[in-house]
């Protein structure tokens, strides 16, 4: 039997998909006592997948997605505290302090502070004009006003990850014109293979958005509301507005400063529980254990988050739980959806499938030896799927009839 | 106003109602058990599963190539099985019930 909860305190930190997600597993775990659920943000929590993709081409006013409405915040008695942030964990005395010098107890207290987009050194940055990132609510609305504003719509996006690249196709779309700047030799380097770089490469191509790599963006000079983004080889491209996609930097200030283990992340184990015993932490900023791949991960996803949310809710309020997933992820760009499963790092070898008689259907499988490691599939839900169930049962695959389209894609048809 | 039934794998039963929207929201909403929607409704999850009664399965419309995709070889599919992330609420669907897949 769980013991009474309803004299205690949980205070969430960071109230995004983990978070949120965190606050009512509690309530349906069985949580009697208070959950405070604390975000610098203040807009009300928010989808946050589509802020580079519908919410950047919705031409009216923006409508947030919210994750849950105010009425289940308030019949599930969470209380929700917007636009605070914290700036202490005492661990001894079990609170946390805010900066206008307050403080409250906890008894359980759940990190799930995220990331922050990463600020590239580059001289003149600073001084540069409609320089944006792209993670919050607040940025979005910001380079729509900004490209509203704009008499020529010139966009340079620093950075050709995901991120990158959906903000690019979502500005496209708007039609403003769009020049991604990529460091490494080929866009999504950091991310995914040769292959399906290629076949972004083409798409973005085909949409007349300019991909451009071994570019490494040194200095930017600005001046009457221009900018000029100057690249190591000499070359410069002009920009009206400039949008940094150049990866994360994870909030672990809080957890380090309060002494908890930090390593890529904040170290958690199978029940999401950091070195201490009444704090845990979920999504983003964990780094935690995954069983099916045997090593430590730190994950950027929405279903990293919303799971991990939910074994560490079950572990609070004392029962069994084990984060046990294998990890899927999704981009949308233009008219095609990107669907991911598995982590492919340490591939040997790749099988592609280009699928006949459909259009602009592939799917890349990732091998290490015979073990199938990660499938991307491109508008193909039973690649997706399957590579999804393959995975998971370690099934053995015929790697000859995989390759071979004359052969559909069906739960035999490659044993 | 269409009025939705959704049967839980449970068999505890909720009839909600609701102008706008998918039913994938709605149910999220309203807690009902095993629609979680992660994907926030843009069909790349599968964690809003439902089978549809046959009787109203015409109303719900046809599913789009990438979600029979998705459907096809999940565990728990059928003939009746849909996301609901993609059925939009409006009056044509009033009165559809919905078992939720497990």
């Amino acid at each position: 039997m769980p013991k009474d909860t309803s004299n205690l305190t949980c205070a969430i930190i960071g109230a995004s998909h983990a978070g949120v997600n965190l606050a009512f597993s509690l309530r349906r775990e069985g949580w009697e006592g208070e959950i405070l659920l604390f975000d610098s943000d203040p807009e009300f929590p928010y989808h946050r997948p589509p802020l580079s993709k519908t919410y950047l081409t919705t031409l009216e006013g923006i409508e947030y997605d919210v994750l849950f409405p105010k009425e289940n915040y308030s019949s599930d008695n969470i209380t929700l505290k917007l636009g605070t942030t914290i700036t202490e964990i005492n661990r001894e005395e079990k609170t946390i302090s805010f900066a206008d010098g307050n403080s409250e107890h906890y008894d359980k207290l759940v990190l799930a502070t995220g990331a922050r987009p990463l600020i590239p050194v580059i001289e003149g940055l600073n001084g540069a004009t409609n320089v944006f990132t792209m993670r919050t609510a607040k940025d979005t609305q910001e380079i729509r006003k900004a490209l509203n504003q704009c008499n020529e719509k010139r966009v340079v996006i620093i950075g050709g990850g995901y991120i990158g690249l959906e903000t690019a196709a979502s500005l496209r779309k708007i039609g403003a014109e769009v020049i991604v700047l990529e460091r490494e030799e080929r866009i999504l380097s950091r991310v995914t293979s040769f292959e399906m770089s290629m076949f972004f490469n083409e798409l973005h191509k085909q949409h007349n958005v300019a991909l451009l790599t071994n570019k490494n963006v040194i200095a930017i000079e600005s001046s009457n509301g221009m900018n000029k983004v100057i690249c190591d080889d000499d070359t410069s491209y002009q920009a009206a507005i400039i949008i940094l996609g150049v990866g994360v930097k994870v909030n672990t200030e809080l957890a380090a400063q309060a002494g908890l283990e930090i390593s890529n992340g904040i170290k958690v184990n199978s029940a999401a529980k950091t070195n201490d015993n009444d704090i845990y932490a979920i999504g983003d900023c964990t780094y935690h254990f995954n069983q099916h791949y045997q090593r430590f991960i730190r994950l950027e996803s929405v279903q990293n988050a919303v799971d991990q949310a939910k074994v560490a809710a079950a572990a609070i309020c004392g029962k069994e739980a084990n984060y046990d997933a294998i990890p899927w992820f999704w981009s949308d760009q233009y008219d095609v959806k990107l669907q991911m499963v598995g982590l492919s790092q340490g591939y040997t070898e790749v099988v592609k499938r280009v699928e006949i008689n459909k259009d602009r259907s592939e799917s890349v499988w990732y091998f290490r030896g015979d073990e199938l490691l990660a499938v991307d599939a491109v508008n193909n839900g039973k690649a997706y799927v399957l590579g999804t169930r393959f995975i998971r049962s370690k099934q053995r695959i015929n790697k000859q009839k995989l390759a071979d389209t004359t052969i559909p894609i069906k739960p035999t048809s490659f044993l | 106003m269409a009025k939705i039934t959704f049967i839980t794998s449970d068999s505890e039963t909720k009839v909600l109602e609701a102008n706008s929207g998918n039913i994938m929201e709605l149910a999220v909403q309203n807690k009902v058990k095993g629609i979680d929607g992660n994907c926030g409704g843009v069909c790349s999850c599968a964690t809003c599963h439902v089978h549809v009664q046959p009787e109203y399965w015409e109303k719900a419309g046809e599913p789009s190539e990438l979600e029979q995709d998705m459907l096809e070889f999940d565990d728990n599919v059928s003939e009746y099985s849909r996301l609901s992330c993609q059925i939009k609420v409006s009056d044509t669907i009033d009165g559809i019930v919905l078992k939720v897949a497990k």
